[in-house]
């Protein structure tokens, strides 16, 4: 079918019932179908890494996947880190030690980190691997080293590693 | 620009995706990781008029020993080999020492060994990793399934020996057990301008070595030639000869002799020709070292099985 399909979408734990042309980018159906304008689009290529959302718990470029091939799958974007307008202890972190400016990336970065620490919090351990996870992104405009310590603020030996809910300092 | 208008099938059974690609061949494309399919059809230098989607066929995301080759089904992700437990003994070290250097972890989520394989980017880690380890290419069409070599599988850049109709379902890559012929080490090394981006060149070497002599040499080259070659006269100089500097050394300038890379803008013919001369010499370097630590760690003289889980 070139025309539209149906496609229930559960995002955040919540169901969009939407109708969508094959070709529209997973990305596009979420900023624009289901108004969670959080996850931003920067290259479109899979590059920049401003649309990176989870797919059943891993860090993806919504702009390479289509939403057609999501249905059924658990979508979270940064929009369901926390409830009640709550920062999620990494969004704190990443406020408190300087890791973003104009904040295009900052979604982006915040569901990469997430996803991954949340799976193998060793990761903050490994300086290697950390960096290896952060290059996944550009940043224009921090680099990087607020972003990195933000991440073993949270998920670092003395870290206060909260996965869901603020930090404690 | 966004992808242009296409139809859209997503079978749980490959039966029927072979079908549905059987039915417009030519205008029909796979989508598996999408991470190269999606990109081009953003520049919409493909077009597809229908993709078939075949991450809902479960049996293909399946990495099992079979005999005596790891049979890698062609939904099983760049990721899955980040880990040497994905294989037993040196292969598993070898897929370890490629996987982290393809891209970065999102893009390693999604895509996957076979359909780099089938995409056959002339300078892609898994394609040089495969005609290195001469691995056996499953191709499945309406008349049933068919293995290619790897040394036959790649045409030219982007280009294979893969019927229109045919879906690649699995990658067949020997084992390196080592235990009858001697340890086998392995190496890998790639030269490229950014963290995440593509090699412009990569090497990888497996050795065999036997009482200190090699006796068996694999080098796979990309970036090398308009497709992924092994560097047969480099091998060949090995084989017999002490794992020692000289020798290495002899091996890298003849890789280097033999190359004919392809010129691009940030890496022409001369440069590519030299750091195909240092990186085979680096990934020689490592598959000694690789050696020596198997030896050690089995006590035996060859290659540890421990840890390895099938899945
Ligand atoms: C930012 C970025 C960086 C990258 N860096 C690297 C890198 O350093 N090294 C590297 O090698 N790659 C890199 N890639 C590409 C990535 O590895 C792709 O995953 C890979 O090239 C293709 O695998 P895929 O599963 O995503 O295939 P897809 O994109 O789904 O398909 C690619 C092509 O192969 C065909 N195809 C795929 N699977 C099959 C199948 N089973 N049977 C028949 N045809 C099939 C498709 O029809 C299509 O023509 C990068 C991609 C991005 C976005
Ligand atoms: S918009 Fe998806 S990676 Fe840049
Ligand atoms: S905060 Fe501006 S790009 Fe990262």
């Amino acid at each position: 079918m070139t025309g539209r399909i149906p496609v229930r979408l559960t995002v955040n734990e919540t169901p969009y019932d939407v109708t969508v042309e094959p070709r529209r980018l997973l990305a596009d159906v979420l900023r624009e179908d289901c108004d969670l304008t959080g996850t931003k689009l920067g290259c479109e290529h899979g590059v920049c890494g401003s649309c990176t959302v989870l797919v059943d718990g891993e860090g993806v470029r919504s702009c390479l996947m289509f939403a057609v091939q999501c249905a059924g799958r658990d979508i979270r974007t940064v929009e369901g880190l926390t409830a009640d307008g709550e920062l999620h202890a990494f969004q704190e972190a990443i406020s408190a030690e300087h890791g973003l400016q104009c904040g295009f990336c900052t979604a982006g970065f915040v569901m990469l980190v997430v996803g991954a620490l949340q799976e193998d919090p060793t990761i903050a351990e490994d300086p290697e691997r950390l960096d290896g996870l952060l290059a996944s992104n550009l940043c224009r405009c921090t680099g990087y080293e607020g972003i990195r310590r933000a991440v073993l603020r949270v998920y670092g030996k003395d870290g206060t590693r909260q996965e869901n809910g603020t930090a404690e300092d | 620009m966004k992808p242009a208008p296409f139809d859209y099938t997503a079978p749980a059974e490959l039966s029927d995706a072979v079908t549905a690609l059987a039915e417009r061949p030519e205008t029909a494309r796979v989508l598996a990781g999408g991470q190269s399919l999606v990109l081009e059809m953003h520049y919409r230098r493909e077009r597809p008029a229908l993709l078939v989607d075949i991450n809902n066929v479960r049996e293909l995301d399946t990495i099992t020993a079979d005999g005596d080759a790891l049979r890698v089904g062609a939904l099983a992700r760049h990721r899955a080999f980040e880990t040497p437990t994905v294989a037993p003994g040196a292969l598993g070290r070898l897929l370890s020492r490629v996987s982290p250097l393809i891209a970065h972890p999102p893009v390693r989520a999604r895509g996957t060994m076979a359909g780099s394989l089938a995409w056959a980017n002339p300078v892609s880690e898994w394609c040089a990793t495969a005609v290195a380890l001469d691995a056996g290419i499953e191709l499945t069409g309406p008349a049933g399934s068919r293995l290619v070599g790897a040394g036959e599988f790649f045409l030219g850049p982007f280009r294979t020996a893969r019927q229109p109709d045919e879906i690649l379902t699995s990658v067949r890559l020997p084992l390196l057990p080592g235990a009858e012929t001697g340890t086998v080490g392995v190496g890998f090394c790639e030269q490229h301008r950014t963290h995440a981006s593509f090699a412009q060149v990569a090497v990888v070497a497996v050795l065999t070595l036997r009482d200190g002599v090699i006796v068996e040499a694999r080098l796979g080259l990309a970036g090398a030639a308009d497709r992924p070659v092994r560097a047969h006269e480099a091998e060949r100089h090995l084989v017999g000869r002490e794992p020692e500097p000289d020798v290495f050394a002899q091996a890298a300038a003849l890789a280097a002799a033999g190359a004919d890379p392809l010129s691009e803008p940030h890496a022409g013919v001369e440069y590519r020709r030299h750091v195909i001369g240092v990186l085979v010499r680096r990934a020689l370097v490592q598959a000694r070292e690789d050696s020596e630590s198997a030896d050690f760690f089995s006590g035996a003289g060859r290659d540890g099985h421990d840890g390895w889980e099938a899945r």
